[in-house]
């Protein structure tokens, strides 16, 4: 009540930060447009140029909405993960889910040319990548979720996490070794993460999972707030901690599973945003934290995606490495600076 | 003593307690029969490992019994719903992996959570509620501060609080008085009495001071590998209980004084 009212300002100049953001990374790119004929195209008037239009509605558009799914989607599910594990490190890529998708997408891509044949030809399609990057975060997901039934303790559950992503790394070192340049060559450039290329149908898909993970993040709000005491203490507040947890980690591969079969493995954005929140709004209430987190993740990638494009540049940097250069030195500023580094 | 009956808060009959897995039983404690009432301070004491934690964690309900039951006003505490037992129970527990960015006015509000509605709103009552209990424990001026910033202390008052905001007429608190030097220790059994008498909460407390529980409780429960012995403080001074706490030798029960001494 009086907790809440104080952030409202905050959470709106969160809300128009990413409006106004949004429209900057529309009308920034390798092509000059002018903001006249920008907002014509997104409102559907008079535009200058009809390949205007097309730049506009049919790349731009869909990338920015991309984006700010593929930030906020991520964000979420790394609150969701920190406060589940009680753990200010963890995050979708720490928890394995991103690397079960990348071994997914590698076996798709450079497993077709090793084993070779008729089979190459059914496996090499776009949405065959989807759904073996989905399966792939799926796999780990189960692993990790009859793991957590049978160990009690959130930290081996972490360090599971860990060991699921160095052997998804080793068996995807095995495959590029056997598999040819080409093949190679796309698996490095969709690990490389991309933000654009999607289809208006693929966003609709993508948006649908978003959707549907970001309405369990917000279901299990006050049970969230709840488990910031430790598991014991929630029981005795009369929360269902086996139902709990599968709801978050049902959100949270619904979120980072399809994110990266569309984008690619995404670093540091789980990680990163919410404790970047926490330095805003100094909250612990996940009725706060969790509409923070989502326009904080949707801003950062919205910038990161502005900053790959290098407006009036023809070139596109990897989303993935921009996102680690902002994002890893705000962990150590983050843990050199406070010098405490809480969930 | 005052005239009203006393209402039975917390029972156990023939409660055996330990743990269980597929294979195996491990029976810590066995054929527990103990009452609390409301308004009473009950000590729970007895030597390291000998199962407090265990016998705490049943009568809670965060863990199941082996046999026999634990009745919470009487009614068997498996058929009561998590909920309802959140109204009826509350814990202070130590060493828990709490987040220590919380606030404690936020960690005392967690103590209104059975009774908040889907997204944890407070309401005007529920803010009354924490207001009093930060009055009741004397906390009020730590209230903006961050866990991280207080100490083991005030950290065990700001868990009291919370407790107490759940207001439930049942409270156990397992070893409340760990890390604290032997003033705090004081204060927060006292506050404990206080609260006793001021809410006409019953309060179950695990602690490794006799001499401080010996004053201050209505009840003691001895735990002894595996054998119980429960009275008031006097009833187990007569019966001379306190004398096969500890193993022979190094530390005597002194009688006269009522405290424990170390063998000169």
């Amino acid at each position: 009540m009086l907790q809440s009212q104080k952030y409202v300002l905050p959470l709106l100049l969160l809300f128009f930060g990413v409006i106004f953001l949004g429209f900057l990374n529309i009308s920034l790119g390798s092509v000059n447009i002018p903001f006249k004929d920008v907002f014509a195209s997104i409102f559907n008037l008079e535009v200058s140029k009809e390949t205007w239009r097309y730049i506009i509605v049919e790349y731009r558009l869909p990338k920015a909405i991309t984006a700010i799914i593929t930030g906020s989607g991520l964000a979420i599910s790394g609150l969701l993960m920190q406060t589940l594990f009680r753990n200010p490190l963890a995050g979708p890529y720490v928890l394995g889910l991103s690397s079960g998708a990348s071994l997914g997408v590698a076996i798709v891509i450079m497993g077709a040319s090793v084993f070779g044949g008729a089979f190459a030809g059914i496996l090499l399609s776009k949405w065959s990548l989807v759904i073996a990057s989905s399966l792939g975060s799926l796999l780990v997901l189960i692993a990790v979720m009859l793991a957590s039934l049978r160990l009690r303790d959130t930290m081996a559950i972490l360090i599971i996490g860990l060991m699921f992503a160095s052997l998804t790394a080793a068996v995807v070192s095995v495959l590029s070794y056997f598999s040819p340049a080409a093949q190679l060559q796309q698996y490095v450039f969709w690990s490389f993460g991309s933000l654009g290329d999607l289809s208006w149908n693929e966003v609709g898909i993508l948006a649908m999972f978003w959707f549907v993970g970001i309405i369990l993040a917000i279901s299990c709000i006050k049970n969230l707030n709840t488990l910031l005491l430790g598991e014991q203490y929630a029981k005795s507040l009369g929360v269902s901690i086996q139902r709990n947890r599968l709801i978050i980690i049902i959100a949270t591969s619904l979120l980072a599973g399809s994110i990266t079969a569309f984008a690619g493995p995404i670093a540091f954005v789980g990680l990163a945003v919410p404790h970047l929140i926490r330095q805003i709004i100094p909250v612990n209430n996940h009725s706060i934290l969790v509409p923070a987190v989502i326009l904080g993740g949707a801003a950062l990638m919205l910038i990161c995606d502005i900053a790959a494009q290098m407006p009036g540049q023809e070139y596109t940097l990897p989303i993935n490495a921009i996102t680690s250069l902002i994002g890893a030195p705000v962990v150590i500023w983050l843990l050199v600076r406070k010098r405490k580094f809480l969930f | 003593m005052d005239q009203t009956e006393k209402h039975s808060i917390l029972k156990t009959i023939n409660l055996d307690i330990g743990y269980s897995n597929k294979t195996e039983k491990t029976i810590i404690a066995e054929a527990i029969n103990i009452e609390v009432n409301e308004g009473e301070l009950v000590a729970v004491i007895g030597v390291n490992g000998v199962g407090k934690s265990t016998f705490l964690r049943t009568l809670s309900g965060v863990q199941d019994a082996l046999k026999g039951e634990v009745l919470v006003k009487n009614e068997k505490i498996q058929h009561i719903d998590p909920l309802d037992l959140a109204a009826l129970v509350s814990l202070v527990l130590t060493e828990q992996p709490i987040s220590k960015n919380l606030s404690v006015f936020e960690l005392v509000a967690l103590g209104r959570q059975p009774y908040t509605n889907w997204i944890g709103r407070l309401s005007k009552n529920d803010l009354r509620q924490i207001k009093k209990s930060l009055q009741n424990v004397g906390i009020e001026d730590l209230q903006n501060k961050k866990c991280y910033e207080l100490s083991d202390g005030q950290l065990q008052k700001v868990l009291i609080a919370r407790a107490i905001a759940q207001n439930t007429p049942l409270v156990i608190l397992d070893e409340p008085t760990t890390h604290l030097d032997l003033y705090h220790k004081a204060y927060v059994l006292k506050l404990l009495k206080k609260l006793t008498r001021k809410t006409n909460k019953a309060i179950v407390f695990a602690s490794h001071e006799i001499n401080l529980a010996i004053q201050l409780c209505d009840k003691i429960i001895l735990m002894q590998d595996k054998k119980i012995t429960t009275g008031s403080p006097k009833e187990l001074l007569d019966s001379g209980a306190f004398s096969t706490v500890f193993p022979k030798g190094l530390i005597v029960f002194d009688e006269e004084s009522a405290s424990f001494k170390i063998n000169p």
